[in-house]
């Protein structure tokens, strides 16, 4: 296989020898979208969990941070003449790049997270953001008295609608008079990094009586989080565990295990024996997503929610319980 | 301090920048040094980056192809006196015109496609200048003001209208349907195999058009006259019987217009669909670039390169060297900017003096300068 790669970057005419004399061979690579590695968010996840994957093995890995759009082939022809294996990429813009490179590296394994590419070499990792919001929603709607619960998005992109439809869906089961309220940091790849305007958002929806706030919003939703223990209302983190941040506030955090995807990746997508090309789909059944419940909001999570949120939680398992999937049709009708 | 003789018209446009550039580098080697790189590998790794193999070199001839285009569109509005800073905004709803148009003619052939695209995306970047050039001319807004803010309008309204008109359902990415073949700019690996994979393409013509296009209008037309008119003076302009607020929006619809192109290099050339905030910040670097140039056509093309080379060179810098990062990488770029475009007058003074000195007759009036400089 090693060879083959070789071969392939000699063939291909990328020049690049003198540069990459010192490249290791077979090692993973993971390259991060272009909000960066360090977003407090879905590339940090990324990273943990190559960070993991190093701590454990002891091994090596590439990395690359985007900067536009253009250097998306750029970065992959680079890792894969260079011998990466697997590459791992983070994010939903990559169909193009990848279609286009994953042919040309028939040896070179490829994992790509948020979307789906169809190619053998390629698998695609999809979580099910919906359903993990869903629950949070229904959550939200147990734990709010006012009857408003809030969300506030980072970017205003189909995929954080995704995660709003899955909690709206969810709030209205429990209470189908709940008032939504659907805020967006923002229309710039900025929004995922803008803590002080979610948290103005937040600010606004707590004045209009909302009392438990979501945060799909990346770096953006450290704001909201603050903006909701300042004024003593709850909200709900996302993507990691975000529940220690505010203790008693944080009533409960959505978990995309973006790291536990690379990590695994990174163990198995490598060899070809492991390798699983296609769609997987990480949903509540398999962790991929779900609630998180620790020391810092058991008291905030009654059992009666607990039990409640459980049902629910295995009625999607089961199917018994439809979530809308906004990409499905690019519409949340409630 | 007495008037200082202006430097030598070749020391103005070639020397004065190479000893800015020298000085951001320089600066840039001390910050590669302090994360603890060799500064010497770092600039022969962008050099090798840049133009070393075809698909580098491709690159950077892309990136150029983007920087000739927002430069040219920064030069023309600075040659009647306007300031326009929202040459991203421009090319990114530029955007719309060339997608709508590839996409409807992408049954057809490049040939039509490109030519109508062109002119649709000229249209709506050239629209997206004259609002705030009318509100410059017939309201007195600043122009600076305006076009900022329209930067952020720009933005919102690419966001709705690619995440809720333009994208297909079922597409997970904020981003247009694909062009069919029809619908896209050859590229030049098509006929150069020495490109690589690089997306260097068709529209790197148009902008070497454009740089004649503009070369010509400004210096041999009557409206080109009367822009670096109303740019010099804009009194002497209105004396002259010229309509102020006609030229300044005539300007700014010339400037959004061929920032609107970098629509056809990214949409038509590269992505080959529409994807959010495809320019990434093409339109700000286009500001440097314009001042490094002076402002001139052939000036624009070597700054143009120059920005383009280091885009490449420093993506080549984040893969061979692991410990630089992107956010360096950036670093890099502002210093050359921040040397090039805001401090460029930083070394003239003291070279206007050293010029003085060497030459003889002007040597005398130098000595009696600093004499007086001395006593005062």
């Amino acid at each position: 296989m090693k060879f083959n790669n070789i071969s392939k970057a000699a063939l291909g005419g990328v020049a690049l020898s003198a540069v990459l004399a010192g490249a290791a061979l077979a090692d993973p690579a993971v390259i991060y979208d272009l909000g960066g590695k360090f977003d407090k968010s879905f590339n940090e996840a990324a990273y943990n969990g190559a960070e993991a994957w190093k701590a454990e093995t002891g091994g090596n890995y590439l990395d690359f941070e985007l900067q536009n759009d253009a250097q998306r082939e750029q970065a992959l022809r680079r890792f894969a003449s260079q011998g990466a294996n697997p590459i791992v990429m983070a994010g939903f813009s990559w169909n193009a790049a990848l279609e286009a490179v994953a042919p040309e590296f028939a040896d070179t394994n490829f994992v790509v997270i948020d979307t789906v590419v169809d190619q053998p070499n390629v698998q695609s990792i999809m979580f099910d953001e919906h359903t993990g919001s869903f629950l949070v929603g229904a959550l939200a709607a147990m734990k709010s008295e006012t009857g408003r619960v809030g969300f506030v998005g980072g970017m205003d992109v189909p995929l954080i609608h995704r995660f709003y439809c899955g909690y709206a869906y969810g709030a209205r089961q429990v209470n189908p008079d709940v008032e939504l309220t659907e805020n967006y940091t923002g229309t710039t790849p900025a929004a995922w990094n803008d803590p002080v305007t979610a948290g103005e958002l937040a600010k606004a929806q707590i004045d209009n009586g909302v009392d438990v706030i979501f945060a799909a919003a990346g770096g953006s939703g450290l704001g909201v989080l603050q903006a909701a223990a300042d004024a003593g209302k709850f909200s709900i983190g996302v993507d990691s565990n975000q529940n220690y941040l505010h203790p008693g506030s944080v009533l409960t955090s959505m978990l995309k295990r973006v790291d536990n995807a690379v990590h695994t990746a990174f163990n198995e997508a490598g060899d070809d024996a492991t390798f699983k090309p296609g769609r997987i789909d990480l949903g509540l059944a398999d962790e991929g997503v779900d609630y998180a419940l620790d020391e810092h909001n058991q008291d905030l999570i009654t059992d009666e929610m607990q039990v409640q949120v459980d049902e629910l939680k295995q009625g999607i398992i089961a199917g018994e319980i439809e979530v809308h999937d906004y990409y499905t049709d690019n519409a949340c009708p409630l | 301090m007495s008037a200082r003789t202006p430097l030598p018209r070749w020391a103005d446009i070639v020397l004065l920048p190479l000893l800015n550039l020298a000085l951001a580098f320089l600066v840039s080697g001390l910050v590669v040094l302090m994360v603890g790189e060799n500064p010497l590998h770092a600039v022969q790794v962008i050099i090798y980056g840049a133009f070393g193999y075809g698909d580098g070199f491709g690159y950077t001839l892309y990136y150029a192809t983007n920087f000739i285009f927002t430069g040219l569109a920064f030069a023309v509005a600075a040659h009647a006196g306007l300031f326009n800073i929202g040459g991203d905004g421009q090319a990114y709803v530029a955007g719309l015109g060339a997608i709508v148009i590839a996409l409807a003619l992408d049954q057809t052939h490049w040939l039509l496609a490109m030519p109508a695209a062109m002119i649709g995306a000229a249209l709506v970047g050239g629209f997206w200048a004259f609002i705030p050039g009318y509100l410059q001319a017939k309201r007195g807004s600043h122009v600076v003001i305006t076009t900022i803010m329209f930067n952020f309008i720009a933005a919102a309204l690419m966001v709705y209208m690619i995440n809720r008109v333009l994208k297909p359902a079922t597409t997970m990415a904020p981003e247009s349907a694909t062009l069919a073949v029809g619908g896209r700019v050859p590229q030049l690996r098509q006929f150069f195999s020495f490109f690589g994979y690089s997306p260097v393409n068709l529209s790197i013509v148009v902008a070497l058009l454009a740089l004649v296009f503009v070369y010509v209008l400004v210096w041999h037309t009557k409206l080109g006259y009367a822009l670096r008119t109303l740019g010099q003076n804009p009194s002497a302009s209105r004396y002259a019987g010229m309509s102020n607020s006609r030229l300044i929006m005539i300007a700014m619809t010339i400037s959004g217009a061929l920032a609107g192109m970098v629509a056809i290099n990214e949409v038509m050339g590269v992505q080959n669909r529409l994807v959010l905030d495809f320019v990434a910040g093409s339109g700000f670097v286009g500001i440097a670039v314009a001042l490094m140039g002076r402002n001139h056509p052939v000036g624009i093309l070597f700054a143009a390169l120059l920005f383009g080379a280091l885009y490449q060179g420093g993506q080549e810098l984040q893969f061979v060297i692991p410990g630089v990062t992107r956010e360096m990488i950036v670093v890099i770029q502002a210093l050359v900017i921040l040397f090039t475009g805001a401090m460029e007058g930083l070394f003239r003074p003291a070279l206007e003096r050293t010029f003085m000195l060497f030459s003889p007759e002007q040597k005398a009036r130098a000595v009696s300068v600093s004499t007086a400089e001395s006593e005062s």
